[in-house]
């Protein structure tokens, strides 16, 4: 990889100094401005990466599932839990609620009843009273309850 | 505020200048064999990226059986660039033990080791067992499936030693098995002990090189050119490590390291499990030895004579000494090192055929 | 001396007095006296009754058959002047257990929640209506309580506990010898213990599950009529029960006397239901009266068509998407929008009890979109992969471009200064 040459024999070549200076400097250019730019590519991937994403952390442990003031007593809304579904209920009396949606029986999504204040699932008809107890139809065991606190106007929903 | 007014500046309180003049003296032999010169470099490069990309994986990673995978996901699916740094991060490990290991060999064919280089040596030595250390600790960082049953095979065989075993493995282990407790150990040792020591010791080889120079193999002696390492050395260095930037970067988008499924202690061991490519020829070695030889267990036996190749390698300056007084000396330790070489090659070929 | 002997004859006479007292608080019984003396037949009935029901709420032989426990004489214990009734014919059996258990003021005083109307159930039975008839070899009610060592419903143990009744009926109900007067088939139990019903009863130890008289009634047993199987099943299938009966199947089914649920389902060794089941295919019940080119034909072939086109999109976004996964992609979104897909998929399987194409896709439709809509966040993701190797691409473009042109100024630089050659 190296050249090392002694030095030109003798017999004068024609002054190419100022052809020779002009390249350098364009080549010193070329070498400042793509190695700025190459460290701008090293440097723009590893700020990006200490920038705080978009969802902060890992295991989805706590969400915001809704507005208070966007759910009216007796009255529920399903939210994603990580990759999960899960329901939250404001009771009548303004109790706030939370349960993994998935039906115990065969998965399905359930869903709030507010004339029966019960949770419904659609697919076999399976009850389930506001403690998530299975009381009615096939499912065999009780949804999973999540704790539920309030932060200001939102409703923060916990994994247990 | 010239640029001369801040050198002067400098000058005064770092003795930056008596610096610059010994970088300017500082110079590389050129011979056929000077190519050998780049990994040393090269290894110290890729170190220096791995400590970068671990500082910034160490940002999100979160070292519990609970949350180390999911974390590494995260970095992997939420975190901009994450999917970039993190597979940079397990390629360059991998680069860097190559590297390492021809560096190593070099040395070693190049008798470079010579007097008064045998301390550069035992640096150079210790370093190899570090960096091997860093590649099993960090390997079971991920905490899925592939890692925690290397880490299980790669405890056990620790175990196996004679005498001191049990109590290497509940060291190792942070218990009798590998659990929770064992991945916060592995981190400790990852980040913070492992770090520490090899800066120490990268510190005192890289100092020994300043003080030592290059070490020219005997043939050339007579007969070999110098280069100065600022700028002309130095530049073909950059060329050089640039090229491993783009190799890495190559890596990571067309080869993503894959994080597996998350480890489950009480699944059974995946069929064909091996560990990493720099154990393979270990493990496949004693996969042939008998169950056993003479009186003792195979597998003892086979562990120990490893630990004697490893320790063998820290006394080879102290046995091989100068040709001149021993010449056939030279030909038995070139002969030992190509076996060595070719043994280590052909079992690690058979370790991923199998 | 004389106070130590005095303390022990006054703790032994406390402890004779008490012993006595409590002989004497179990009621006198001659019957199981003089009955556990005896071998065999005579002598089981004293033996047995120590685990009844009744003897532990303080009845005993002489409240069933009367006479006088208190009296030792044979002939004066079992006087039937005075109320003996000895052992009742079979036909008189569920009078005789009616005694008590249609009283209830009597029962109340035991358990205030116990029907007291099983004889007058019992009667509608086919047991009660062969045995007023006179056949005497029908089941009665100690067939299947047992007679002297009666347990309660809910004791484990009884022959009657939802875990044990299938037995306990099929020790006449498959007993071929036995039913060949009454020229009923024998494999029902057989064929129960193959059925998703037995499965949950035996296996998931779900008491919920049926058996026997959940679906025939216990005292009142009896095979559904064929125009009421879908009420039966519907009293835990009650969607797809609605379903039926609103479609047009129940009439036809009713008019040919196929028994609803059962043409399809069958009554006993009930399966899982499968995909299979509807459509035109090898397994499907829909072709067993549905001929080709008949309407039937037609909505059987387009209601598997719809499931199964549904079931493969939800296939085809699941591999996507866990490709996307393994690579690095975040999909937890698509792949919680999918469950809804899934969902879908359910609700078709309920809704085919309509034999509606229209009732169907009213489920199905909205399902396909989620499942294309998943699919193509899949196809999203994986494109953005291709874009990072684009990026890639660009980039090592300027790395390499970059180490050439430190080459380039390498070579310029030692073209000016030559390295040394030396010695």
């Amino acid at each position: 990889m190296s050249n090392i040459t002694a030095g030109k024999a003798a017999g004068a070549p024609p002054d190419r100094s100022v052809e020779l200076t002009t390249r350098r400097r364009f080549l010193d250019y070329l070498l400042g401005t793509s190695a700025l730019a190459t460290l701008a590519a090293i440097v723009y991937p590893i700020i990006r990466f200490m920038a705080p994403p978009h969802i902060v952390e890992a295991m989805q442990n706590s969400v915001v599932a809704a507005k208070l003031s966007e759910l009216p007593p007796n009255s529920a809304k399903i939210f994603k839990f990580g990759s999960k579904p899960g329901i939250l209920i404001r009771t009548a009396s303004g109790e706030l609620k939370a349960f993994s949606a998935v039906c115990t029986h065969l998965d399905c999504i359930v869903q709030y009843r507010p004339e029966t204040k019960q949770i419904w699932c659609a697919c076999h008809n399976g009850q389930y009273n506001l403690n998530g107890e299975n009381i009615g139809g096939p499912p065999p065991r009780p949804l999973e309850p999540y704790p539920v606190n309030k932060r200001g106007d939102d409703i923060v929903v916990n994994r247990a | 505020m010239t640029v001369d007014t801040v050198k002067s500046w400098l000058d005064e309180r770092l003795s930056i200048s008596a610096l610059g003049q010994m970088a300017q003296k500082k110079e590389v032999p050129l011979h056929r064999q000077s190519i050998w010169y780049y990994f040393g470099g090269m290894t110290l490069f890729l170190f220096v990226v791995q400590v970068v990309t671990g500082i910034l994986l160490l940002l999100y990673y979160r070292p519990s059986a609970e949350n180390a995978f999911e974390s590494v996901q995260f970095i992997m699916t939420e975190v901009k660039f994450g999917w970039l740094i993190r597979s940079i991060h397990s390629w360059s490990a991998n680069l860097m033990i190559l590297t390492l290991f021809i560096h190593m060999f070099s040395v070693y064919f190049m008798r470079a080791y010579d007097r008064p280089r045998e301390v550069t040596w035992v640096s150079g030595v210790v370093l190899l067992f570090l960096s091997i250390c860093f590649g099993f600790s960090g390997y079971l960082l991920p905490w899925n499936e592939v890692s925690f049953f290397a880490t299980k095979v790669g405890t056990e065989i620790a175990g196996v030693v004679p005498v001191v075993g049990k109590t290497m493995l509940r060291f190792l282990r942070g218990g009798d098995e590998v659990t929770g407790a064992t991945l916060t150990r592995f981190f400790g040792f990852h980040v913070a002990v492992l770090p520490a020591m090899a800066t120490v010791f990268i510190g005192l080889h890289v100092l020994l090189v300043q003080l030592h120079g290059m070490h020219v193999p005997a043939r050339y002696q007579q007969n070999y050119r110098r280069m100065r390492f600022f700028p002309n050395f130095f530049m073909r260095d950059l060329i050089g490590w640039l090229l491993a930037i783009g190799v890495l970067a190559a890596l990571a988008a067309i080869f993503p390291w894959e994080l597996g499924v998350k480890a489950d202690p009480f699944a059974p061991a995946p069929a064909g499990i091996k560990p990493e490519w720099y154990f393979l020829f270990m493990f496949q070695t004693l996969k042939y030895i008998p169950a056993k030889i003479l009186i003792f267990d195979g597998e003892v036996i086979g562990i120990l004579t490893f630990m004697r190749a490893g320790a063998a390698l820290f006394i080879v300056p102290f046995i091989n000494r100068s040709p001149d007084y021993y010449p056939r000396r030279r030909m038995v330790f070139n002969v030992l090192g190509g076996i060595a070489l070719l043994f280590i090659a052909v079992m690690t070929v058979i370790g991923y055929l199998a | 001396m004389i106070t130590k002997i005095a303390t022990l004859l006054l703790f032994s006479g406390g402890v004779l007095w008490f012993a006595a007292c409590s002989l004497a608080a179990q009621q006198k019984s001659s019957c199981i006296e003089c009955h556990s003396k005896l071998e065999g037949e005579l002598g089981d009935p004293a033996r047995s009754i120590k685990n009844d029901v009744h003897l532990s709420r303080g009845l005993s032989c002489n409240d069933c058959h009367g006479g006088d426990p208190t009296k030792d004489d044979k002939d004066a214990a079992k006087d039937r002047s005075k109320g003996y009734l000895g052992r009742p014919r079979t036909v008189d059996i569920p009078a005789f257990c009616g005694k008590c258990h249609n009283d209830a003021s009597f029962m109340k005083k035991f358990n205030p929640a116990l029907r007291v109307d099983q004889e007058k159930e019992y009667s509608t039975s086919v047991h009660g209506s062969l045995l007023k008839a006179g056949n005497t070899k029908v089941a009665t009610c100690i067939s299947c309580h047992g007679v002297h060592g009666i347990r309660a419903v809910n004791d484990a143990l009884s022959s009657v506990y939802p875990l044990n009744v299938a037995e306990t009926c099929s020790k006449c109900h498959s007993d071929a010898t036995r039913m060949a007067e009454f020229k009923i088939p024998t494999n029902q139990y057989a064929q129960y213990k193959t059925s998703v019903h037995a499965k949950a009863l035996y296996e998931k130890q779900d008491l919920s599950a049926p058996t026997c008289n959940d679906c025939h009634g216990n005292h009142g047993a009896a095979p559904p009529g064929i125009a009421s199987v879908a009420n039966v099943c519907g009293q835990c299938h009650a969607r797809q029960a609605e379903l039926f009966q609103a479609s047009v199947h129940k009439a036809a089914f009713d008019n040919q006397g196929f028994g609803e649920c059962i043409k399809c389902h069958s009554n006993h060794g009930i399966a899982a239901p499968t995909d299979q089941l509807i459509g035109t295919g090898e397994h499907s019940i829909c072709v067993s009266c549905h001929k080709p080119g008949e309407q039937g034909f037609v909505v059987a072939g387009e209601l598997s068509g719809r499931i199964d086109g549904l079931l493969a999109r939800i296939e085809k976004s699941h591999q996507i998407l866990d490709r996307a996964e393994r690579a690095g992609m975040e999909v937890s979104r698509p792949k919680f929008e999918l469950r809804e897909a899934i969902d879908g998929v359910t609700h078709a399987r309920v809704l085919i009890h309509t034999s509606s194409t229209a009732e169907v896709d009213k489920v199905v439709a909205p399902a396909v979109s989620v499942a294309d809509k998943t699919y193509q966040a899949g196809v999203d993701a994986l494109a953005e992969l291709k874009i990072r190797r684009k990026g890639l691409v660009v980039s090592l473009v300027f790395i390499l471009f970059l180490a050439g042109l430190v080459y380039l100024k390498l070579r310029e630089i030692e073209r000016r200064e030559p390295a040394r050659q030396t010695q």
